[in-house]
């Protein structure tokens, strides 16, 4: 039953992948030439998927945007896990005022709104794809530090941290080679989850003008652009719309299914 | 010659309802050599006692030593004469061996730390692994495989190997076949016994199985509620118990010979 979610998930993020792999050595079009005569047209031949406002290929910038929003997944969903693992580790070995301290910080960071952090940096520093991806990232940074922390805390009361203690085994040696090692189903989902929400965050900072420029093809951006167009051509907002809900839907199903699928382990591990 | 000197020692678990006194003034001797079981229902401080002594939690109060030196109050970098020679076989292999390393690397983890190979001197850790797996029964092939290919006893045998890697002179098994099935409990037991008198070790067996304790070990001190009611040979312990808590102990031993 859940393994079947989890197979829809793969499939589904494998075809994003793969789109994305595809586009970089053939796209049907051009993903930017713009071509004045042919704009707004229907889904047809030769423009499968029609072509936007400018006249550019739609199928060709569907393609190319997945490559955006996984740059942007894996950078943001990167920098998350690189920093809000080894802290909720760390934390989970610190005395209990100052493991406070850090989940104090990490709570008002969760309670700042994300947006609201890629607007204030990208009016610092200029709309970007690197500052969308910065801001997502700092957003996602607390869920993993809480998960590390979690899952580091179950870990080090086990009797193999105990066992280790008692060979000598130094703290950090018993972080890296025990509870990295033990917490990494737990990550695994995290990413996989946050994976999903960072692709939402970008489309929606790219469909404010927030994240990717103009000229690099992003599905968010397509969005924004469909919208005036709603009501002479509405496939044209239909299209990086179905791109992204299935994008989600897909990380979505298979950090579910993962959970699923290593819970009973994780279990028999605490 | 004693080589473990408790004196004092308490050990008090704060939580915010109220607190709960494990250990009360305990005091206690191991002569090196000796076989002590350490007897007593569960939450006798039975646990809490031995694992102040491989100092893997602090004292509220008093003091352990180990061959003359402190044990308690020093920073953990300056216990390798500790680590290298004090090894502790757990109740349950399940919990005492990581699922995600290899046999191999679970039986070298105390042949790895600094503070332990200080202490150790030159060998070949590949050997010593290799050895010791051998020692404790267990094929050659063993040390490539997870703990959860191993059945319970085996996985016992990995816990027990690992306290031998680096060949201590005192073993401390806490409740170690207590969580295992009656019919791989004796031959456990029996490996135990034959390592201690192979290697000619210090045995500290924690049970709260006296029919267990009386199999391996001449000496004991039963617990209750921290403190330390009635010590002495085991024999003497079981024919005549002076304290009521360990007639008690002694009684509840199922008898079937007498039920027959």
């Amino acid at each position: 039953m859940k393994r079947r979610e989890l197979r829809v998930g793969i499939v589904l993020v494998g075809l994003i992948v793969a789109m994305a792999l595809v586009s970089f050595v053939w796209t049907p079009f051009s993903p930017t030439a713009v071509n004045s005569t042919l704009p707004l047209q229907p889904p047809g031949w030769p423009h499968v998927l029609g072509s936007d406002h400018m006249g550019i290929d739609t199928l060709s910038r569907i393609m190319v945007g997945a490559r955006s929003a996984l740059y942007v997944g894996v950078i943001a969903v990167g920098l998350a896990a690189v920093v809000g693992v080894p802290l909720g580790v760390a934390s989970a070995s610190l005395p209990r005022w100052a493991a406070e301290v850090v989940l104090r910080i990490t709570d008002i960071t969760y309670a700042f709104p994300a947006l609201l952090l890629a607007i204030l940096l990208a009016g610092a520093l200029g709309a970007s794809t690197e500052t969308a991806m910065v801001a997502i990232g700092i957003a996602s940074v607390p869920q993993f530090l809480r998960i590390a922390r979690a899952g580091a805390m179950s870990v080090l009361a086990s009797d193999f941290v105990l066992a280790a203690k008692a060979s000598g085994t130094t703290r950090l040696r018993i972080a890296v080679l025990h509870v990295l090692p033990n917490i990494a189903p737990l990550i695994g989902v995290q990413v996989s989850v946050s994976f999903a929400l960072a692709i939402l965050a970008e489309a929606a900072l790219s469909y404010l003008g927030l994240g990717t420029p103009s000229t690099v093809p992003s599905w968010g951006r397509m969005l924004g652009d469909a919208q005036t167009y709603l009501f002479t051509q509405p496939a044209q907002a239909i299209w990086p719309g179905l791109s992204i809900a299935l994008t989600v839907l897909g990380f979505n199903l298979v950090g579910d299914g993962l959970r699923d699928v290593l819970d009973p382990q994780l279990r028999e591990v605490a | 010659m004693s080589l473990f000197e408790v004196r004092g020692l308490r050990r008090v678990y704060r939580s915010s309802r109220q607190d709960v006194i494990a250990l009360e003034s305990l005091d206690l001797t191991v002569h090196a050599g000796q076989r002590l079981g350490i007897v007593g229902e569960s939450g006798s401080g039975k646990s809490t006692l031995v694992r102040l002594m491989a100092a893997l939690d602090r004292p509220t109060a008093g003091t352990v030593m180990f061959d003359g030196l402190p044990v308690t109050g020093v920073p953990e970098r300056r216990l390798g004469f500790l680590r290298s020679r004090v090894q502790m076989v757990f109740q349950d292999p399940r919990g005492s061996l990581d699922p995600r390393m290899r046999a191999r690397d679970i039986v070298a983890e105390p042949l790895v730390s600094p503070i332990v190979r200080r202490e150790l001197g030159e060998f070949d850790r590949a050997q010593r692994v290799r050895e010791v797996l051998d020692e404790v029964g267990l094929p050659p092939d063993a040390g490539d495989r997870y703990p959860h290919e191993f059945s319970g006893g085996q996985r016992q045998r990995i816990a027990i190997a690992r306290a031998l890697a680096p060949n201590p002179d005192v073993l401390i098994a806490d409740e170690a076949v207590s969580a295992l099935d009656v019919s791989v409990r004796a031959q456990v037991l029996n490996l135990l016994m034959r390592l201690v008198d192979d290697r000619g070790l210090t045995l500290i067996f924690v049970s709260h199985d006296l029919s267990v304790v009386r199999h391996l070990c001449p000496d004991a001190v039963v617990l209750q509620a921290g403190r330390i009611v009635e010590a002495g040979p085991t024999s003497a312990l079981f024919s005549q118990p002076s304290h009521e808590y360990t007639a008690r102990l002694v009684a509840a031993i199922p008898r079937f010979r007498s039920r027959l």
